[in-house]
């Protein structure tokens, strides 16, 4: 299915106040791959992320998702293909009640109203929070109201989920279950974190970006295997590979 | 920590709103007409009235003990605001001296019968607009007025102001805690840094919508949004409603209290 790859080519981004945070970066994700997208702070993940999703636009170079070339006109097509999930779930989560915040993407999409149910049902259900429905979204956990933004966004049936930071702020075992649910879905994933062993787990290739460039691309078990490389980066081993390396020496 | 304690009031009443009792049930629409006649009709009696109204504390009474509400909650509040009312009934007794009767021999003159007029007509009502709010969800009153025709614009900038007055005073909350944790006894507290910190505040929100408005366009909102529609009037709204009208109207027309008191006196 050729409509699902995602494609940069040599994307720069400059925000209005000068600042380059994209720098020619170019890759390809192919359908159905996960892709984790690891660098230090202040590397331009997030700015990369808003430019695959059609919130900024490359001030050069180009954005394509399958055949569409993302421009001011294609905006709206590209948001409807790619699912946003947000690394701060009060803003990303902006409606009353659970049930109407996960009704507002298929409602937007001008789906009549028992597809909307259908959906929203399924979505909530697969995240495992339809009992949920109708609580306000401030009274809900961190971990709950991540769960609720991931459901918002699979409401929307997109092709490809791209996360900014999904495991900041859960306790272990919330970020274990939002691992394993990771790994159910089926979709492009483009997952943007500093939790490298999330990255190790549910990605099977890892892009590291440096100073609006890409500084290494491949499998995650070679990338992040790679101790000097990451700690050139600001990153270390994951943790499951420092245990590993720990039990093996003693 | 004053502010913690305010910030918790808030979300205390927001609490009992998510109650599950018959009140609560009840059709936001039709407890927000009842509630809208109650006030009119309280309001329409002279200024002279005291007796006449007291039976319409049955209202408030009932939304307080059939929507389980501790009574704290709302006496609270409204002490807190019953100063408006006090400064606008304060001057009644100096200006009109007319004895108008004389209960058990003790001369009462026009102006103190209109402050205490003014003092239950206040109490009345703001009690059960407060109540209202009590055993409504918000969300629910949101989805009243949108059906009653309330311009949309209004309804969502409702819907917003209850989803992010949280998320504010929260933000607003940890900032005082940062600041009370390095600002030692009172220096720090002054209104400089109180307008440093609330202009500050001012730019989180600013940022904030941006954030909030890139993630309503990324699952595709284009200016509409649907307030959904949860509730269908029953039988049980129905008839909650004419008998409330209709208590509202025997007690506008007739003085109860006058009646069981010659009744009694008899």
């Amino acid at each position: 299915m050729s409509h699902h790859i995602v494609e940069l080519k040599d994307a720069f981004f400059k925000y209005p106040d000068g600042t380059e945070a994209l720098k020619g970066v170019s890759f390809k994700i192919l359908h159905g791959e996960s892709v984790g997208i690891a660098g230090a702070n202040g590397m331009g993940k997030t700015t990369l992320l808003l430019n695959l999703s059609g919130h900024l636009i490359p001030t050069k170079g180009e954005v394509s998702i399958g055949e569409v070339t993302l421009c001011q006109k294609t905006r709206q097509e590209i948001r409807r293909k790619v699912g946003f999930v947000f690394q701060r779930t009060d803003d990303q989560l902006f409606m009353p009640t659970v049930y109407e915040d996960v009704a507002f993407g298929p409602v937007n999409l001008g789906l009549p109203e028992n597809k909307v149910n259908e959906r929203v049902k399924n979505a909530l259900e697969m995240v495992g929070c339809y009992h949920l429905k109708d609580r306000p979204p401030h009274r809900l956990s961190e971990g709950q109201k991540r769960a609720v933004a991931i459901a918002t966004v699979i409401a929307m049936e997109p092709d490809i989920l791209i996360m900014d930071e999904p495991a900041s702020n859960l306790d272990p075992r919330s970020r274990r279950q939002l691992i394993n649910l990771l790994n159910k879905f089926k979709h492009t994933k483009i997952i943007a974190s500093h939790d490298l062993d999330l990255i190790l787990d549910v990605c099977e290739r890892c892009i590291i970006i440096r100073d609006g460039k890409v500084f290494a691309d491949g499998p995650s078990d070679e990338i992040l295997l790679n101790e000097s490389l990451l700690e050139e980066n600001g990153l270390e081993l994951p943790l499951t590979r420092q245990l590993h390396n720990f039990k093996q020496s003693s | 920590m004053k502010f913690d304690e305010e910030f918790f009031n808030l979300g205390y009443l927001d609490t009992l709103s998510y109650k599950d009792t018959f009140v609560h049930r009840l059709d936001p629409r039709i407890k927000i007409i009842v509630t809208f006649i109650f006030i009119l009709f309280v309001v329409s009696f002279n200024k002279y009235q005291i007796s006449a109204l007291l039976p319409f504390f049955l209202f408030p009474v009932f939304l307080l003990t059939a929507g389980n509400i501790p009574i704290k909650a709302i006496a609270k509040k409204v002490l807190f605001i019953s100063p408006f009312a006090v400064f606008i009934g304060i001057f009644n007794p100096l200006f009109d001296r007319q004895i108008l009767i004389t209960p058990f021999g003790i001369p009462v003159s026009g102006g103190w019968l209109s402050f205490f007029s003014i003092i239950i007509k206040f109490i009345l009502t703001v009690s059960s607009a407060l109540l209202l709010i009590a055993v409504t969800s918000f969300p629910g009153i949101c989805e009243a007025l949108s059906r009653m025709k309330m311009p949309k614009i209004f309804v969502i900038q409702l819907l917003f102001l209850y989803r992010y007055i949280f998320v504010l005073l929260d933000v607003a909350l940890r900032m005082v805690r940062a600041r009370d944790a390095r600002a030692f006894g009172n220096k720090g507290k002054d209104i400089k840094t109180f307008i440093r910190l609330v202009s500050v505040l001012l730019i989180k929100s600013i940022d904030r919508a941006e954030r909030v408005y890139q993630a309503m366009l990324a699952r595709g909102f284009n200016g509409e949004i649907k307030v959904m529609k949860k509730y269908k009037p029953r039988f049980a709204d129905i008839i909650f409603g004419i008998t409330s009208v209709l208590l509202f109207y025997i007690f506008r027309n007739y003085n109860i209290a006058n009646y069981f008191g010659e009744a009694i006196k008899r």
